[in-house]
């Protein structure tokens, strides 16, 4: 027994939790690199991004942060113990996640069929466009996989411990997914002219 | 996330089997493994098996610098297509040098070497039990080994593998009818990279979060050995340059594939005009080499760490200046994301910005003396103890003074006008960050082998190893300084066809005979490997008389790492031949409390715990009474 005395290391669950913040900081640094590529690109020959961004982006960021709230809203409940109202706004927060995923697919609709503004041009910055948001919405599917995977424990007898490190791990990826769209939009809106 | 934590959760179950009877099968305790001990044995020799893939590649191309003019008939059975009438194809030759760079640099050296020994003595010179996620540790190790098969596999695609150079410059690696290298096998090259980067941060954030989190009692971070050090801020390093090279990986997979120009412009195949314009390809260069040049410190870092290690025990000596030494290693950590500029002194820029990145690289020279000198004060007067790590360690110290040396010539913006692509270039790192990281590995595998297979090396067969391989590398690298000054370019097929180059082919004969000499030296390591893996003599518990906490564990492995409770640490990993102590060496387990006669004031400098202040008032009342 003496051997697991210092074994209450396997439960804990800070070095996890830690993970996922190392984890933000590479997504953090991939988006920093792309934007990066950005400027430099723009710098070097005189392309710059002249089209103005659809109007869809503008829905999709005010949707993306309504989620934000309702994720917060479903941690704070879950804090309580309160599954029915954890339950309910995490159902909320998936289905805006969505939302957001549609709108963004809507946007690329816009941009190449309304706007002619395609994603191979032989102005990259508008490419950048694409890519920004592709590679975004691959963070925003990962995100979805983290709430459905707390939506499905609440539904289990999870002990709650578990329940609130998944809430938490969902809730810390799902800020820092809206958190990076924002940057990539205004970002983005900077740069336009 | 959370399957990981149900995974681990599983755990607390065995509180009541102290035994151990963990049942595992063969596939759980060989295969998925997700023991470290088990996961560091399996990245040490998928590395080796890379190596010497990488070795047997080199020697190919070699042989056809050493006798462009001649044909090998054994080429051509061995090769088949990619070498028609017994010479290498010309493309195939650029694969060659690709995929030997590309598998070395990152393969070997990063993954061999960091997941190697990061695995290995991270949980167990900190007092851990496993990493922070074994899970994410297996995953790590399984990423690396299908990113391996992935990158063999192009070599049975039609047009062979990727050539465009382990650097992979647009629009080379971005149009993918450029040159059959720049076909399936740069495609296959791509994919594989990928994973393997996915791999690395998965290792890399288990890295950090195990080595800030999971430090057993009494191990603050100032009495981590340096090994640790060198890993921490080696996966930190990983942590943030790798993403930077998938953002310009996927650029480039755009370009490839979805007909962007980020990197292309003005291209034209066949006498057909291309359709991309206004891209740069100067912009995949800063993305590459802002993750190329931590790179090359994510290679050299943990070799320096582990030599810092081997140096101190074999010396039997405290090494010099430990403080120093962390803080030459943070300071290669910062500096060396911004230097990447130093890659591309002659792609135009801007001659003010290149005096910048040349202030700044000729700035890291500042910590790496640091650390040399540290070295060299650390053997003067040493007990010196040559086992065959040792002389590895040793070795890794003049490789690193010899091609470090080199690197202030490259250094500088207005020299590499000439020295820029040139044999100067490859022998500069294949010494400084080649060699020495590659003897910082071996030093590692000769000094903890016991640790990984509870069995000893041959010492004899180290020492053949050791000098054949030594002398053996200077006979290659060195010649080429000599052809780089006379403005020999890399990576070219055939030194006949230039007549200013025909004159260093006998030279290339030379270099191409010392490789194979040194190549088959490696036979040596390899025999003695495998043999005493199985057949060797049986280790004591802590044969190199080491203080940090690996060597308190048990030689068995076992799930867990120490049978009782982790022991807390006390006292730095130095305390080798501290005046007044019976033994040349205090384990880091060993409290001040149970060496009063060869404790020092100093000691207690920094933490001073309740007995601590006691021995000092002690001290104090009897220098009063005295």
């Amino acid at each position: 027994m003496a051997q697991f005395q210092q074994d209450k290391g396997k439960l804990d669950l800070t070095p996890k939790r830690f993970n996922m913040w190392l984890f933000l900081f590479t997504s953090f640094m991939f988006f920093a690199a792309l934007t990066s590529g950005f400027i430099v690109y723009i710098g070097g020959k005189g392309h710059g991004l002249n089209i103005k961004m659809p109007a869809a982006f503008m829905y999709s960021t005010a949707i993306i942060m309504i989620s934000s709230i309702t994720v917060f809203l479903a941690s704070t409940a879950a804090k309580k113990s309160d599954v029915a109202k954890q339950r309910a706004f995490l159902w909320l927060t998936l289905l805006l996640g969505v939302g957001f995923f549609a709108m963004q697919i809507y946007a690329w609709y816009v941009l190449s069929f309304e706007m002619h503004a395609f994603l191979s041009n032989p102005n990259a910055s508008i490419s950048f466009v694409y890519v920004f948001s592709l590679m975004h919405l691959i963070h925003i599917l990962a995100g979805l996989v983290l709430l459905i995977i707390s939506l499905v424990s609440t539904y289990r007898k999870t002990p709650q411990v578990l329940n609130l490190f998944r809430m938490e791990m969902s809730s810390i990826f799902w800020h820092f997914v809206d958190i990076i769209w924002i940057y990539l939009y205004v970002f983005l809106l900077l740069n336009q002219n | 996330m959370s399957t990981l934590s149900v995974h681990d959760h599983g755990v607390a179950h065995h509180d009541h089997d102290h035994e151990h009877h963990h049942n595992e099968s063969f596939w759980t305790k060989y295969i998925f493994s997700q023991d470290h001990k088990m996961i560091a044995r399996q990245f040490l020799i998928t590395g080796i098996v890379m190596a010497v893939i990488a070795m047997i590649l080199s020697i190919l191309f070699r042989i056809q610098l050493a006798y462009p003019e001649k044909s090998f008939p054994l080429m051509e059975t061995l090769l088949g297509r990619f070498a028609p009438g017994g010479r290498l194809d010309t493309n195939f030759y650029l694969s060659l040098v690709t995929i030997h760079g590309t598998i070395m640099v990152f393969f070997v050296l990063t993954a061999g070497l960091s997941g190697t020994f990061s695995n290995l003595l991270i949980p167990y010179q900190l007092g851990a039990r496993d990493m922070a996620s074994p899970f994410m540790n297996m995953l790590s190790y399984w990423l690396f080994f299908v990113a391996s098969v992935i990158m063999m596999a192009s070599f049975f695609v039609e047009k062979g593998p990727a050539g465009p150079g382990w650097t992979i410059y647009p629009p080379l690696s971005a149009l993918p009818k450029a040159m059959p290298g720049s076909g399936m096998g740069m495609t296959l090259w791509l994919i594989s990279m990928t994973l393997f980067v996915a791999s690395q941060l998965m290792g890399g954030i288990n890295y950090v979060s195990t080595i800030l989190n999971m430090r057993t009692k009494g191990m603050d971070l100032w009495k981590m050995p340096l090994t640790i050090w060198a890993f921490f801020l080696t996966a930190i390093l990983g942590i943030l340059a790798f993403p930077v090279l998938v953002a310009g990986v996927v650029l480039l997979i755009f370009d490839r594939s979805f007909g962007t120009s980020f990197y292309l412009s003005d291209i034209v195949i066949q006498g057909q005009v291309m359709p991309m314009e206004g891209g740069s390809p100067i912009l995949f260069q800063h993305l590459f080499w802002f993750l190329g040049h931590p790179e090359v410190y994510i290679v050299i870092m943990p070799a320096l760490g582990i030599s810092s290690e081997v140096i101190a025990t074999n010396s039997r000596k405290p090494i010099f200046g430990y403080h120093a030494m962390v803080y030459s290693l943070i300071g290669i950590t910062v500096l060396s994301f911004i230097v990447w500029g130093h890659h591309m002194f002659v792609t135009g820029m801007n001659p003010f910005l290149g005096g910048v990145f040349m202030i700044t690289t000729l700035i890291i020279a500042v910590p790496s003396a640091v650390k040399t000198f540290n070295y060299l004060a650390t053997l003067w007067r040493g007990n010196i103890q040559f086992t065959p790590a040792m002389l590895f360690a040793i070795g890794l110290v003049s490789f690193f003074i010899s091609g470090g040396i080199t690197g202030i010539f490259l250094g500088n913006a207005a020299l590499d006008i000439n020295l820029h692509d040139t044999y100067f270039v490859v022998a500069h790192f294949h010494l400084v960050m080649g060699s020495a990281a590659i003897f910082g590995m071996l030093a590692g595998v000769y000094h903890w082998f016991p640790k990984m297979f509870g069995r000893m090396m041959d010492e004899k067969l180290g020492y053949l190893h050791f000098w054949l391989t030594f002398i053996g590398a200077y006979l290659v690298f060195f010649p080429m300084h000599f052809m780089g000054l006379d403005g020999v370019p890399r990576r070219y097929y055939s030194f006949t066809e230039i007549e200013s180059l025909k004159q260093w082919v006998s030279v290339n004969t030379f270099i191409t005979w010392a490789a194979i000499f040194a190549a088959l030296a490696q036979v040596a390591f390899l025999f003695n490997f495998f043999y005493s893996m199985f057949f060797g003599k049986k280790a004591p518990q802590n044969p190199w008389n080491s203080t940090t906490l690996e060597w308190t564990t048990p030689v068995e492995h076992i799930h867990g790492n120490w049978p009782g409770e982790i022991p807390t640490v006390y006292r730095w990993p130095y305390d080798y031949s501290k005046p007044g102590h019976d033994e040349d060496f205090i384990p880091q387990t060993v409290p001040f409390s149970q060496t009063l006669s060869s404790n020092l004031p100093h000691d207690f400098e920094d933490h001073a715990s309740h007995d601590n202040h006691e021995w000092v008032n002690t001290q104090k009342s009897n220098e009063e009474v005295k």
